[in-house]
C-alpha cells in the first residue's frame, strides 16, 4: 500500500483495521518530509522523533472514536503548541515555545492526531504567497519556481507533496482557501465562531478562523467534526450542535440552488480559471442541482474594506510583540521606548510593518471616520448583499483566485496587486461565512485551478456536501504534483 | 490622498516603529498607493448605515466566579529574554 497516496480517512481506516500502524504512518511521513523539505520548505519545525514516540504510545492504546486516530498531520506555525516552537514565521517571536496548547491542538491530540511539526507561512499570516516568512519562502510542489499561495502556504504544500495527510491552517482573508487552490488540495474556512480561536496568534480577530487543508471534502468534514465546538476560552465561539458533518455527507445535491455571481467572473479573471470553475456548475447540475447567474454588486468594495479592517485590527493585536514578555528582544537599547522601537523595527518584516502603519493610520485621529468607520459601514452593506443572495440560493460558486499560482517574487514587488488578487476570498471572512476551496482542473501550464463554494452562516454542511458531490463525480482532487510522491 | 514622510513619522511613533531614513520615502509612496485605492469606498453612499463590527450579535460572556489556579509563573517567564526568577526585566521607566 502506497501510504502517501491515501486520503486522511483512507489512512485512518487502514490504521483502525490494523493494516497500518500509526508508527508506520509516521515513518512514511518522515520519509516524505526528508524527500521534499529541502525543495519546498513547507515546515519551520519538524518534530518527527516526538511524533514517532507518540505514535508508539497510540499503537499500545486503543483507537478512540475518531476516524483520524493515528493519522499524521501538522499545524500552521501561528497555532500555539505547548513546548514546541511557535514563530508565526517572524523573527520577533524568536524561539518562543508556548506554555499551553491551542484548543484545536488539545482537541486533535485527544482524537489521536500525531503532529509532525509546524508549517511555514507568511509572517503573521500577512501575505498571499508565503514568501514573507523569516524562515524563507515556501515553494509550490507543482512547480518549484512558483508560490504555493498564502498565508497557509506551508500547510497546502505539505499536504500536496504527501508529507502529511492533513493540516490545520488559519484563514483571515483566504489564507486556507487560496493556497489550497494553488496547490491542488481541498481547504475549508468554516463559519466564523465554530472553531475556537484560543491559542491562534491573532492577526485580525473579527475575521480569523482556523480550518483544515486536506485531500478531499470528506477529509475536511472529518477534521471539522473534531475541532468545531463552543469553547469558554473564546468569547466569540458559537454554541451549537457539532460533530456530525462526515456522517451527513451524502453527495445528494438534487434541488440544490447554486448562484453564480457574475461580478466574480468579470475583468481580470484568467479564461482557463473561468472555464474550469464554470465546469463545476455543470457537474453539479448533472447531479440534480439548479444553476443561475445573478448580480452581486459589492465586489469592487470588498478588498479595500478587508484591508482597512484587517490592518486596523492587526495594528492593535501586534502591539503585544514588544520584546518584553516573550520572543526576541533587540540589543543596545537606551530606555523602554527604545527597547520597543528597536525590537519591533528589527523584529517585524516589511509587509508586517506596512500593515501596522496602515492600520494605525486608518485608526488615527482625523482619518478614523473616513477609513475605519466607513469600512465597517461598507462591511454591513457587503453582509447584507450576501444575506440577500442566500435568500435565493443555497450556495454560491466562484473562483478562489483570479489566476493560478504566480511565479516566486512576482507579487512582492507590488503589494497592491497582491491585495487585489484576494478579491474572491475576502468577502467570505467579512460576512463570517463558510467557504470551501477544491481543485477543479489544471491550466495549460499544468498548475491547479481552485473552485470555491460559499454557504450561508452555519451552512458548513451544505458547502462540504456540494464539494463532496463534485469529488464523487470527478478525480481532480486525486491529482498529485509530479515528484510529489514520497521517496 | 497624499501620504507625506511626516505622516509616516507620526504613525511610526504611534506604532513604536522607527524606520530607517532611506525607507521612509518608499513606505510613504506605497501607503499612498494603497490608501488612494481605498478611496474607492467613497463611491458608495453609506449615510445612515450602522457600522458593523461583528457579524454575529455578541453579548457579554460571563463565567462562574470561581477560584482557579493561575498559570505557572516560571513557565510564563521562560519565554522572555529579559527576566529574573519572578519578573520581566525592562529599563527603568520612572525617574
Amino acid at each position: 500500500m502506497e501510504l502517501t497516496k491515501l486520503t486522511a480517512l483512507e489512512l485512518g481506516k487502514a490504521i483502525q483495521t490494523g493494516q497500518v500502524s500509526p508508527a508506520e504512518a509516521v515513518q512514511a511521513a518522515r520519509a516524505a518530509i526528508a524527500a521534499h523539505q529541502g525543495e519546498n520548505n513547507a515546515f519551520i519545525t519538524v518534530t518527527a522523533d516526538a511524533a514517532l514516540e507518540r505514535a508508539r504510545t497510540l499503537t499500545a492504546g486503543k483507537a478512540a472514536g475518531s476516524p483520524l486516530w493515528g493519522v499524521p498531520m501538522a499545524f500552521k506555525d501561528n497555532i500555539c503548541t505547548r513546548g514546541v516552537k511557535t514563530s508565526c514565521a517572524s523573527k520577533i517571536l524568536g524561539d518562543f515555545a508556548p506554555p499551553y496548547d491551542a484548543t484545536v491542538v488539545e482537541k486533535l491530540t485527544g482524537a489521536g492526531a500525531v503532529s509532525l511539526g509546524k508549517l511555514n507561512m507568511d509572517e503573521f499570516a500577512m501575505g498571499s504567497t508565503s514568501e514573507t516568512s523569516f524562515y524563507g519562502a515556501v515553494k509550490n510542489p507543482w512547480d518549484l519556481t512558483r508560490a504555493p499561495g498564502g498565508s497557509s502556504g506551508g500547510a497546502a504544500a505539505a499536504v500536496a507533496a504527501g508529507e502529511v495527510w492533513y493540516a490545520i491552517g488559519s484563514d483571515t482573508g483566504g489564507s486556507i482557501r487560496q493556497p489550497a487552490a494553488y496547490c491542488g488540495v481541498t481547504g475549508m474556512k468554516p463559519t466564523y465562531g465554530t472553531v475556537s480561536r484560543y491559542g491562534l496568534i491573532a492577526y485580525a480577530s473579527s475575521l480569523d478562523q482556523m480550518g483544515p487543508i486536506a485531500r478531499s471534502a470528506a477529509d475536511c468534514a472529518a477534521v471539522l467534526d473534531l475541532i468545531q465546538g463552543r469553547d469558554s476560552r473564546d468569547g466569540t465561539s458559537l454554541p451549537g450542535e457539532y460533530g456530525n458533518l462526515l456522517a451527513s455527507l451524502t453527495g445528494d445535491v438534487k434541488g440544490l440552488k447554486i448562484g453564480i455571481p457574475a461580478d466574480c467572473f468579470g475583468e481580470g479573471l484568467d479564461p482557463e480559471v473561468r472555464k474550469a470553475v464554470l465546469a463545476v456548475a455543470d457537474v453539479l447540475k448533472g447531479r440534480g442541482a439548479t444553476v443561475e447567474e445573478f448580480s452581486l454588486p459589492v465586489m469592487e468594495y470588498v478588498v479595500p474594506t478587508y484591508y482597512i479592517i484587517a490592518c486596523a485590527e492587526a495594528s492593535s493585536n501586534l502591539s503585544r510583540f514588544d520584546g518584553v514578555k516573550y520572543g526576541w528582544r533587540a540589543e543596545d537599547y537606551e530606555d523602554l521606548t527604545d527597547l520597543y522601537n528597536k525590537t519591533r523595527t528589527q523584529g517585524f518584516g516589511r509587509e508586517v510593518q506596512r500593515r501596522i502603519l496602515l492600520g494605525t493610520f486608518v485608526l488615527s485621529t482625523g482619518y478614523y471616520d473616513a477609513y475605519y468607520k466607513k469600512a465597517l459601514q461598507v462591511k454591513a452593506v457587503i453582509k447584507k448583499a450576501y444575506d440577500e443572495a442566500f435568500e435565493k440560493y443555497d450556495v454560491l460558486l466562484t473562483p478562489v483566485s483570479p489566476t493560478t499560482a504566480p511565479r516566486l517574487g512576482e507579487s512582492l514587488s507590488d503589494p497592491l496587486k497582491m491585495y487585489l488578487s484576494d478579491i474572491d476570498t475576502v468577502p467570505v471572512n467579512l460576512a463570517g461565512l463558510p467557504g470551501i476551496s477544491f481543485p477543479c482542473g489544471l491550466d495549460g501550464q499544468g498548475l491547479p485551478i481552485g473552485a470555491q463554494l460559499i454557504g450561508p452562516a452555519l451552512g458548513d454542511l451544505t458547502v462540504l456536501n456540494a464539494a463532496h458531490a463534485f469529488q464523487l463525480e470527478t478525480d481532480h482532487h486525486k491529482q498529485t504534483p509530479k515528484g510529489g510522491d514520497a521517496a | 490622498m497624499k501620504i507625506t514622510e511626516e505622516m509616516v513619522d507620526y504613525v511610526s511613533v504611534l506604532s513604536r516603529l522607527k524606520l530607517p531614513e532611506e525607507e521612509k520615502g518608499p513606505m510613504a509612496a506605497e501607503l499612498e498607493k494603497i490608501v488612494s485605492y481605498m478611496d474607492v469606498l467613497n463611491g458608495l453612499d453609506t449615510s445612515g448605515i450602522e457600522p458593523l463590527s461583528h457579524v454575529f450579535p455578541l453579548k457579554n460572556v460571563l463565567r462562574e466566579d470561581a477560584v482557579a489556579p493561575s498559570f505557572d509563573r516560571d513557565a510564563l517567564l521562560k519565554g522572555s529574554m529579559g527576566r529574573d526568577e519572578e519578573a520581566f526585566l525592562v529599563p527603568k521607566t520612572v525617574e
